[in-house]
């Protein structure tokens, strides 16, 4: 099977229902099949990184807790859109800090989230083989 | 479901605990005698530690990354299908999350 460069794109806030939780299920099960997996988050699916959520006030799942573990299923590239975060009045350091261990670099520890700008952000869109909406 | 010390426990339809709360030692060993095993500590080191990595993030982990953390956390001789494989013959990601009342993991079918 060739690889495919397949994106996963987060809109939503992390409590919009089930979405979150779903998007983070695919995303799971696509990661056992070995493709170059990315995820973007953009408008109000940034919400999803911010540290210091209480889903447990609303007996929902702790989507940025189970982010932590992407890393152990070799998703290494989260981008997250910086004017989504501008336009909210957030900032890198109100994220989850996401690890990965990089095997182009000896295996170290290395930030899985990178900011991106609105327009290289849509030019990486454009060179996807996949791009799922959730 | 599933009848422990005379409690009924309610399961899905592969054996799954439905409340992980519901969870206890009784139960794993009672689901690993009906496939006539015998739990020793190094089947509770993997249980162990497949509980802390649900509560740490909320993620029945797959096969492969079970492997890969075993492997990390607890030294590379555990962290190898053999070894995993050897305690748990119907599958380490399934059979272990199950004893350890997680919910299937996600991705395995």
């Amino acid at each position: 099977m060739a690889t495919k460069k397949i994106m996963y794109i987060n809109r939503v806030t992390p409590h919009s229902g089930l979405t979150a939780k779903e998007s983070l299920d695919v995303v799971l099960i696509g990661a056992a099949f070995e493709q170059d997996v990315a995820l973007a988050f953009i408008d109000d699916g940034v919400y999803q990184l911010l540290k210091d959520q209480q889903p447990e006030k609303t007996g929902s799942r702790h989507v940025a807790k189970s982010f932590a573990a992407l890393g152990d299923y070799d998703v290494r590239k989260i981008y997250v859109e910086q004017e989504s975060l501008d336009e909210r009045g957030l900032s890198e350091a109100d994220l989850v800090d996401l690890r990965h261990e990089n095997p182009e670099d000896d295996y170290r520890d290395t930030a899985s989230i990178r900011l991106i700008s609105r327009e290289k952000l849509a030019r990486l869109f454009g060179r996807q083989d996949v791009l799922f909406n959730f | 479901m599933l009848e422990v010390n005379g409690r009924v426990y309610p399961t899905d339809e592969e054996g799954y605990l439905e409340n992980i709360s519901d969870w206890s030692e009784a139960i794993a060993e009672a689901m690993a005698a009906a496939d006539d095993i015998k739990l020793s500590e190094a089947h509770w080191d993997i249980l162990r530690f497949l509980r802390e990595y649900y509560h740490e993030y909320e993620i029945a982990p797959a096969v492969r990354v079970l492997t890969k953390a075993v492997g990390r956390r607890l030294g590379k001789d555990k962290g190898n299908s053999k070894y995993l494989y050897n305690l748990f013959p119907d599958g380490p990601g399934k059979q272990a999350c199950r004893y350890a009342g997680l919910p299937k993991p996600t991705g395995c079918v």
